[in-house]
């Protein structure tokens, strides 16, 4: 009896670990796609239906819908070491989308109403499968246009999908300039380029306090981080500091006693940083260790609310940002910033980052050149969006549209932030440079 | 190179080393057991980690009174595993073993990613740290060490002064013979997974008092185990002690002579090495 | 020349010729990705096989031979223009080059023992590419996209690397079905069984286990290549990632260890799954299956390695006689 049912769990076990295999790949695919693939992507009609795969015969622009659903795609990190940012980030594409939706769409030039609608998958913060699911997107999902999944490495393997398939991609979240130099056409930036993180904190040293020139950089052994730096030590040499040591650490890294210990004693700045758990542990040791440092200034972990968690030893570090609930731009486009803040916590409750604010943006980028171009046609959003010149409350949004570096962010910058006491004494984020955007004087030496 | 910064290099990484050393006591006694590389083992740091995290932050437990709870449900947890997951392929071939560990390794990763995803956790507790000379020395690392040694202490006396620690080591000697010493095999085998998932539990809870720490971060700490365990010489839980502590003043030194980047490069071509050259480990017997 | 004629042979064989003619005959995009993903974890958990199933050594450095192929075959286009086949050649190389210099010191570790080495290679190779400034550091490698001009633009480009694919899988799998029936797969089998026995029975198991090493790497070393040139860019911790190692073991496990045909089910099976996981809709009460792929993966697999351990192809040939004369 017993060896009858452990037989037939077996069966049913492994049936069902076939069945998933063999059956899925057409059930994933319309029965009809056979046809649709063809060299040349059929962008200029858009399909509504997936159920009417003919758009070969269906002539571009012809014939308006009254209503056109429009489909946007990108994949979320929502498991792995990425899920935080992945997922504040398309929390604020969704929030968007929602708003426009809400507010009955968009209007186009030929009068057609267009809503939007979001097709996402997940990529496990992993570069394994983002081109397998972007090419699903476009071929199966019919994705008009697409955004980029978080991080740099993740938006440069889906951005050659982009292109091959000649989708316009906004990217968000990705900052490396390697995507943009690679001679893609379709590709549009967000965020400031990784080689701009930096620049600012040694602008900032030098309005502080012209006799600090020494400068210690450590940063994460990754990509992101080495072509942040890698800009930080040829600018800051160029404005006369002095580099008096570059490390790097494995990505992980938990114990920075080593490095630490390697600093030395009559340095005044200490700059570079990685990532999220890597820069707030990096600050806690710094603090731990009672190192007479007069300035830090770290990558990606300051600007997170939850930064403050290590307490006293936040204080005081400097840390640049895509994007501050304070900032004070002056919009002339989109909502402002205290509406958009107003609007994410009602959504989500919980106080937007600057992950979710370029999520939101990438939404709106698309939104403004659609509008300009009056169509959904490629050709005309891209025209768009080589001219658009804006401001949002995220910052100014310019694109570069040389050859070499076609789709690089040049508008926009970044601000700086630091950890500073309030009057009663809890630990609150302030806006310290540009000058024109503070909300308080940096506060110098810091310790 | 001032001797006060090599001073304050040796004694960093004698303190991050001795926790390494606990982390990796674990480890080394389920292998002396049962010849098992357990791939639960930085999940198990993880969920120690987390287990301290909650207990002071939601209930306001104490990180030290903290540890003890998560220590019990760090045993009984380990036996659990043992018990559902590995007693089946005990005597299986080892790819056998390494897999149904793996596998719970990704229960327990799954869940917790869902549960707490990949925010960082800090607990924010700290001890003030002392100033001897030109070392600085964090409170929350000395108290983290001074439980390592009791830990160890404790479980030095209850494997070589205790009558179940003796069967311990008659199992992890020769499991047939033992077992006709009428030894009962599988609680014995039990306990021991028990015990090494209670010694990680107790790492993750101590390194939780002291670093930021994400679901995933106890994966770093389960590939530096593996080094002190070859260090130590595999399957002695007292030798991995020694190792991690050769371990951690190699971090802690090895940076002042190169770039760090290249020091885990040595670290692991260091670990193949001496497995080459001493399967043994460098403290192992025969 | 009478093993052709064994059923087993040419079922694995039409089945993987199927799966790789589906997306050219339909000529579907998001089809041929599927499957890119598919036949690459084939030809991956194909070629562990012979390491693994044939000779019985746990080997958690696979990945190895796949990243440092792919780097080099990268470094070749990027730097010195070379063409693809001749950097797929040149990942092939390196990797059955680093196989045999491994092979001679750490094979002669038995057991755990080298399922240890191989993990620390692994982050041995990780990390010490990340600070290799050929290669790029930790920079990696990134392909202007004017390379994939000369292959006919892009979306020619991915074709190509397609076909390649597809060639590599069915060459693995013939080049594995001659290994398992030959004299030198009979005696990898021995050592499986026995070494010490195996020794005195005359083979010279030093030799037999590194060869064995040798053709279980090149496929991986070409076939990053492949991937890495399709994904336009290579950095260390996505060459490098033990995961991967440890997922091709799984997908061995799961059709069964030492077969022809079980590695490829296996692949097949774990990647179907985990595609299905990743893109379902189904919600478990307010949290979407999507958050519980990894736990749902791991029950299932604990489950086989608990109940099943000679995995599907094994258990069948187990319980059902006449299978033994169908499935190989």
């Amino acid at each position: 009896m017993k060896r009858i049912w452990h037989g037939l769990l077996v069966v049913l076990l492994f049936a069902g670990v076939i069945l998933a295999g063999c059956g899925a790949p057409p059930a994933t695919s319309p029965p009809s796609a056979g046809g649709t693939e063809s060299p040349q992507p059929q962008t200029t009609a858009p399909t509504t239906a997936p159920q009417q795969p003919a758009t070969a015969t269906q002539p571009p622009a012809a014939a308006p819908a009254t209503e056109k659903t429009v489909i946007i795609g990108f994949t979320a990190s929502l498991t792995g070491k990425l899920n935080v940012e992945s997922t504040r980030q398309t929390n604020g594409l969704k929030l968007w989308m929602d708003q426009v939706n809400k507010a009955g769409g968009l209007k186009l030039a030929d009068g057609t109403v267009v809503r939007f609608e979001a097709k996402f998958y997940d990529d496990e913060s992993s570069k394994d499968r983002v081109q397998e699911l972007y090419t699903k997107l476009v071929n199966d999902d019919k994705a008009d246009f697409l955004i980029s999944p978080y991080s740099s490495g993740l938006a440069d393997a889906s951005a050659v999908i982009a292109e091959q398939y000649e989708r316009i991609m906004i990217t968000t979240g990705a900052a490396s300039e390697g995507t943009y130099q690679k001679g893609y056409t379709l590709v549009y930036q967000t965020y400031t380029p990784a080689g701009r993180y930096l620049t600012g904190a040694v602008d900032m040293l030098a309005s502080l306090d012209p006799n600090a020139k020494r400068i210690a950089i450590v940063h994460e052994n990754d990509k992101f981080s080495t072509d942040v730096v890698a800009a930080l030590e040829k600018y800051a040499v160029a404005q006369g500091f002095e580099v008096v040591l570059k490390e790097g650490y494995d990505s992980g890294t938990t114990d920075f006693a080593p490095i630490i210990n390697k600093i030395p004693a009559n340095v005044d700045a200490i700059m570079g940083g990685g990532h999220f758990a890597d820069g707030q542990q990096f600050s806690k040791a710094i603090y731990s260790k009672n190192l007479p440092i007069k300035f830090i200034a770290l990558l990606v972990a300051p600007p997170e609310p939850t930064f403050a968690e290590i307490g006293d030893a936040a204080f005081g570090i400097v840390g640049p940002s895509q994007w501050e609930p304070l900032a004070a731009f002056t919009p002339d486009y989109g909502p402002t910033g205290a509406e958009f803040i107003e609007a994410y916590r009602a959504a989500y409750n919980e106080e937007p980052s600057y992950h979710a604010a370029g999520g939101y943006v990438a939404g709106l980028i698309l939104q403004r050149a659609i509008e300009t171009a009056g169509t959904l046609d490629t050709q005309a959003v891209k025209a768009a969006l080589d001219s658009m010149d804006m401001t949002t409350f995220f910052g100014r949004i310019k694109f570069d549209t040389s050859p070499e570096s076609h789709g690089l962010q040049i508008g926009h910058s970044m601000v700086y932030i630091q950890w500073q006491r309030d009057a009663s004494g809890a630990l609150t984020k302030q806006v310290v440079w540009p000058k024109e955007g503070k909300t308080a004087d940096p506060v110098y030496p810091i310790r | 190179m001032s001797p006060g910064t090599i001073a304050s290099s040796i004694a960093d990484g004698l303190l991050i080393g001795i926790v390494y050393g606990i982390a990796a006591m674990g480890l080394s006694l389920i292998w002396g057991v049962m010849s098992v590389i357990n791939l639960t083992h930085g999940a198990l740091i993880s969920l120690g980690m987390f287990g301290v995290y909650l207990l002071f932050t939601t209930f306001g437990l104490n990180p030290y009174l903290a540890l003890i709870v998560v220590a019990f449900f760090g045993l009984l947890l380990g036996v659990l595993i043992y018990l559902i997951a590995i007693a089946r392929v005990i005597d299986a071939p080892h790819l056998s073993s390494l897999l149904a560990t793996f596998s719970v390794n990704m229960i327990i990763i799954g869940l917790g990613t869902a549960i707490f995803t990949t925010t960082p956790r800090d607990t924010g507790f700290s001890l003030g740290s002392v100033q001897i000379g030109p070392v600085t020395l964090q409170g929350t690392r000395l108290v983290a060490m001074v439980v390592t040694l009791i830990v160890a202490g404790a479980l030095y006396a209850f494997l070589y002064r205790t009558r179940t620690g003796k069967y311990i080591r008659a199992v992890a000697n020769n499991r047939a013979a033992a077992e006709l010493m009428g030894i009962p095999s599988t609680a014995i085998l039990a306990l021991s997974f028990g015990i090494g998932t209670m010694l990680a539990a107790i790492a993750g809870g101590l390194i939780s008092t002291f670093f930021s720490f994400t679901i995933l971060s106890g994966g770093i700490y389960e590939l530096k185990s593996f080094i002190i365990v070859v260090l130590g010489g595999l399957g002695n839980p007292l030798g991995a002690l020694v190792g991690g502590l050769i371990l951690g003043v190699l971090e802690g030194v090895l940076p002042l002579t190169m770039p760090n980047t290249w020091v885990p490069v040595i670290e692991f071509l260091l670990f193949v090495f001496i497995l080459l050259v001493r399967p043994s480990g460098l403290l192992g017997g025969k | 020349m009478k093993q052709w004629l064994h059923p087993g042979f040419w079922i694995t064989f039409v089945i993987v010729l199927a799966l790789g003619l589906a997306p050219i005959v339909t000529q579907n995009a998001s089809i041929r990705e599927v499957m890119f993903t598919i036949l690459l974890a084939i030809s991956m958990a194909v070629s562990l096989n012979i390491i693994l199933g044939y000779t019985g050594y746990v080997s958690f450095g696979h990945v190895v031979f796949f990243g440092l192929g792919g780097y080099l075959g990268m470094y070749l286009i990027d730097s010195w223009k070379a063409s693809l086949p001749l950097a797929v050649l040149g990942g092939g190389a390196i990797a059955a080059l680093l196989a045999l210099a491994l092979g001679a010191s750490i094979l002669r570790l038995r057991g755990a023992y080298f399922a240890l080495a191989t993990i620390g290679i692994n982050e041995a190779a990780r990390t010490f590419v990340a600070n290799f400034e050929p290669f790029g550091g930790p920079t990696g490698i990134e392909l202007h996209f004017s390379v994939y001009r000369d292959y006919g633009g892009p979306a020619q480009a991915l074709w190509i690397a397609y076909y390649a694919v597809v060639g590599i899988t069915l060459f693995a799998i013939v080049f594995s079905y001659l290994i398992k029936t030959s004299k030198f797969g009979l005696g990898l089998m021995s050592i499986r069984e026995d070494e010490d026995a195996a020794e005195v029975m005359g083979i010279v198991t030093p030799r037999a286990k590194t060869l064995a090493f040798v053709f279980s790497a090149v496929l991986p070393g070409m076939l990053g290549v492949l991937f890495f040139f399709k994904n336009g860019n290579v950095e260390p911790g996505d060459a490098f990632r033990l995961h991967f190692s440890i997922e091709t073991l799984v997908m061995i496990m799961l059709g069964g260890q030492g077969t022809l045909l079980g590695p490829v089910l296996g692949a097949l099976g774990y990647q179907r799954l985990r595609g299905l996981l990743l893109t379902s809709d189904v919600k478990i009460g307010t949290l979407p299956l999507k958050d519980f792929q990894l736990v749902i993966s791991g029950i299932l697999l604990l489950i086989i390695v608990l109940f099943i351990p000679a995995g599907l192809v094994g258990w069948l040939r187990r319980r059902f006689a006449p299978l033994r004369r169908v499935l190989a």
